[in-house]
């Protein structure tokens, strides 16, 4: 049977094929790994009633079905999961879904608006290096970049606190939105934007650095290409030259490397969220893991790896629509 | 009386100086040089000549400020372009005077359609509507005889032919009639059928639009085939010119006697009596497909076939030709009987043993006898080893003393005519020619039965290549040797096969003597390769260079 569809869509249909036995992987390998880890929901249960017989214990863990062999634990998970049923959290006494979900938004935000700043940052910077190479200007910009990127993200996050909401007041702590402010309209997202801008710097800065390095040796690369030098002889103009023949070509791996960053960002974003208590998934694992939350730890581990999978899908799009070599097929 | 309109470029003492610690002090030095209208001058010289940066001092497009113009009139129709701001420079490029460069490959934006890219030079220098662009693009892939204009004119550079690459860049040149084009080395990388074409392509325009040519190349059969008049260039200095008869059949500068004397001539070695020696390498029935890219779940994978039923044998002491163009599949040959690419049917026996179906042990015992020679050689010797080890390595791996391998070594450097005392050297210290002498004694160190060259010579300066060609021929000679030899050029093919193979599309199409074959081809194939020749008709003057 031959179906005629776009290639892009019989692309994005292979893709997707590709992805599920890697999420299942991933999903086996964490769930198996936290099983190593010492304590168990019912630990962390038992710890915050401050201790309980060994008989309620055990009743605990079989109301529970930690009493289970891991592998029939496991299963069990999966079959669930299968539907889309993350479980049940003990610690919010609400499904792990509904935890997930009112998450999810804010982590989105964060990382959205910190990829795109440190991206676009990140090339215009790296384009403007690379077009004075070895000048003031490109010492200037790349001591910089290698600065913040060497610069630990809870450090650089506590700085700006204390500059900018500590010293000079401008901007709140933490958090997402003013509380009890009861904001509508525009006041709202301006009261969100407010609250988002030092993590977001915080997140992006750290990242412009990946590819402002990487923007610059690429540029500089393709600025002494043949054909470069053809559109020269044309009698093109420099800045036509920059964005037609140089840049356009100098994205391509660039591009590569803002699907592969997405999965370091979102490791970031936990640091992050939890010095700003932006209420995110970042901040969701760091406390899931303290208090052995294991269905909400899971249930982020799957909503990061399916955003991983997505985002570089995404990616390899975005990459074959710039590069006219690549035909999808 | 009328007076004569002043030529389209004249130079008068153009001296371009290179940078501190650059090999010499200027790149070139006091180049008087006249183009007039309608006119092809042919700038010759090896590498390092000089003559690609003379076309950016035209152009205003020197790596400036480390190479500049230091001296001298570039006059362009009776003006001087020195001392020009970038934005009336900028006017003249593209328009009034344009380039064709070498590597169609390269040479356009990979990520913009042909269109798009002959489309920007109307954009840049005319006030032409979209619809008047387009139609003028579209005449002018025409007139390079492009099939389906339309369809091209739509096409990203890789979706086309390398030649018609070419024919693109020629088009994107040509767009506006300028009165100067600098072509520099147009067809070099390009098939020699293709060369044929394209040269008759760049005549044919020129002739319509009595244009001036500056036409850059390293080789006097393509002078031979267009030129009206010759400049030869020795390091930065004007040696000789003249006219195109002038200067091939009489040259007076001995260093242009020297370059044309190195031209190898279309005449092959006389015919050896019939060799009965024993045949040492013997492919029987073989056969190679690359399988293309493709989807693990499409199911779609189409092949292409390299090689397909290839027989062929090669007798003690004899050298056998491959040749054919791009895509014939002659490098494949060469990866075979070597076996560092394996195969999908056939046999190839190196004195008796198959080498296909030896195992690896076997295969590590028999590789001694059958050793290679790149073509690239600096991109085949490790750059961080020093050339001693080079050549020893391959003897102590096979189990050498190795104090004797490096003895040995050194007395191989001697043998390529190279001193013992570069021993200790590295590759980067040594010219391409001289590379590829240490390429040949790394091959021999392993006292091979049979050689297996692929291209050897097609990265080297024609006076170079000719001693390399010199030096193959005297060792094959001396040690006996077997030389299997895959080449596209037929000139060389010429000068040192005593039999060919003609390779079309992984197929042998015609083999036989050399002397034969090039008196008298068959096939229509090798027929249309030997009438592609540039300057088949010129032979050079035999001439006893003073220096040799």
């Amino acid at each position: 049977m031959t179906l005629h569809m776009p290639p892009i869509l019989t692309y994005a249909l292979r893709r997707l094929v590709q992805a599920i036995p890697v999420v299942i992987l991933i999903m086996i390998g964490t769930f198996l790994l936290l099983k190593l880890a010492p304590g168990d929901t019912v630990d962390a249960l038992v710890g915050d009633m401050g201790g309980a017989d060994a008989a309620f214990i055990a009743r605990l863990r079989v109301e529970y079905g930690l009493d289970q062999p891991v592998w029939v634990q496991l299963w069990r998970y999966m079959v669930k999961l299968a539907s889309f049923d993350f479980g049940w959290s003990f610690v919010y006494e609400q499904p792990v879904a509904t935890v997930l979900m009112d998450r999810l938004g804010t982590t989105l935000m964060l990382m959205a608006a910190s990829l795109s700043i440190a991206f676009c940052a990140g090339i215009v910077l790296g384009a403007i290096a690379a077009r004075r190479a070895y000048s003031a200007t490109d010492n200037l910009i790349s001591v910089l970049g290698l600065v913040f990127y060497a610069t630990p993200s809870f450090f650089l996050s506590l700085m700006l606190m204390l500059v900018f909401s500590v010293k000079l007041g401008w901007l709140p702590v933490g958090g997402i939105k003013t509380i009890a402010a009861f904001y509508t309209g525009w006041d709202h997202v301006w009261d969100v934007v407010r609250h988002l801008i030092m993590p977001t710097t915080a997140l992006s800065l750290i990242y412009l650095a990946f590819y402002l390095r990487l923007m610059r040796a690429s540029v500089m690369e393709v600025a002494d290409l043949d054909y470069v030098r053809t559109a020269r002889a044309k009698g093109a103009r420099e800045g036509r030259l920059m964005i037609h023949h140089i840049m356009r070509n100098a994205l391509l791996p660039v591009v590569t490397l803002l699907g592969l960053q997405f999965s370091t960002v979102l490791g970031g974003s936990i640091v992050v969220e939890t010095i700003f208590t932006l209420p995110g998934l970042g901040q969701l694992a760091y406390q899931s893991v303290v208090q052995r939350d294991m269905n909400t730890l899971m249930g982020i581990i799957f909503l990061c790896a399916l955003i991983v999978v997505v985002v570089n899908f995404l990616t390899d799009l975005l990459y074959a629509r710039l590069d006219s070599r690549i035909e999808l097929a | 009386m009328t007076q004569t309109p002043p030529p389209v470029l004249d130079l008068c003492k153009l001296e371009i100086s290179l940078p501190k610690g650059a090999d010499r002090p200027y790149a070139l030095e006091g180049l008087d040089l006249t183009i007039n209208a309608g006119e092809i001058v042919c700038l010759v010289g090896e590498s390092g000549s000089g003559k690609s940066l003379c076309a950016g001092a035209i152009m205003g497009l020197l790596p400036e400020p480390h190479v500049r113009v230091t001296g001298g009139a570039i006059r362009f129709m009776g003006e001087e372009l020195r001392g020009k701001s970038d934005a009336e420079m900028r006017k003249l490029r593209g328009a009034d005077i344009s380039m064709i460069f070498q590597e169609p490959m390269t040479a356009l934006n990979p990520q913009k359609t042909v269109g798009w890219q002959i489309d920007e030079v109307l954009r840049l220098h005319t006030k032409m509507t979209k619809a008047e662009r387009k139609a003028r693009a579209l005449e002018m892939l025409e007139r390079v005889h492009i099939p389906e204009p339309a369809s091209a004119y739509n096409a990203y550079p890789h979706q086309i032919s390398g030649g018609q690459r070419q024919r693109v860049m020629i088009a994107m040149s040509l767009v506006l009639s300028p009165k100067l084009i600098i072509a520099d080395e147009p067809t070099t990388a390009l098939d020699v059928t293709t060369q044929l074409q394209i040269l008759k392509l760049i005549r044919e325009l020129q002739e319509e639009e009595g244009a001036g040519v500056l036409f850059i190349t390293h080789d006097f059969g393509v002078v031979a085939e267009i030129a009206d008049k010759v400049a030869v260039l020795c390091r930065g200095e004007l040696v000789e010119s003249g006219t195109t008869d002038a200067v091939l059949n009489r040259p007076q500068h001995p260093y242009t006697r020297a370059l044309i004397g190195a031209v190898p001539a279309l005449t092959p070695p006389p015919v050896k009596a019939a060799s009965d020696a024993p045949v040492v390498l013997k492919g029987t029935g073989l056969k190679k497909t690359f399988a293309a890219r493709g989807g693990l779940l499409s199911g779609k994978r189409k092949a292409v076939t390299a090689v397909k039923d290839l027989t062929f044998e090669l007798r003690q002491g004899e050298t056998l030709g491959v040749v054919g163009e791009s895509g014939s599949g002659k490098t494949t040959v060469s990866r075979i009987v070597t076996r560092l690419l394996e195969c999908d049917q056939g046999s190839v026996e190196l004195d008796g043993t198959d080498l296909l179906a030896a195992t690896p042990k076997e295969l590590r015992a028999l590789r001694q006898h059958i050793q290679m020679v790149f073509q690239d050689p600096m991109a085949s010797l490790n750059p961080r080893k020093r050339v001693v080890d080079l050549i020893a390595q391959g003897p102590i791996v096979h189990g050498a003393d190795p104090k004797k391998a490096r003895e040995d070594a050194k007395r191989l450097l001697e043998l390529v005519e190279l001193s013992p005392a570069a021993a200790n050297r590295f590759p980067h210290e040594f010219s391409g020619g001289q590379r590829q002498r240490i390429g040949i004694a790394r091959a021999l160190a392993m006292e091979p039965k049979v050689i297996v060259a692929d291209e050897p010579v097609s990265a080297l300066d024609v006076s170079v290549q000719a001693q390399v060609l010199k030096l193959l021929a005297d060792l094959r000679d001396r040690l006996n040797l077997s030389l299997l030899f895959v080449t596209h050029d037929l000139r060389v093919a010429a000068q040192l096969c005593d039999r060919i193979i003609v390779m079309q599309k992984g197929e042998i199409v015609e083999s036989g003597l050399t002397a034969e074959v090039f008196a008298n081809p068959q096939h229509p194939y090798t027929q249309n390769l030997l009438s592609s020749i540039p300057g088949r008709d010129w032979t050079p003057p035999s001439l006893h260079t003073d220096a040799a």
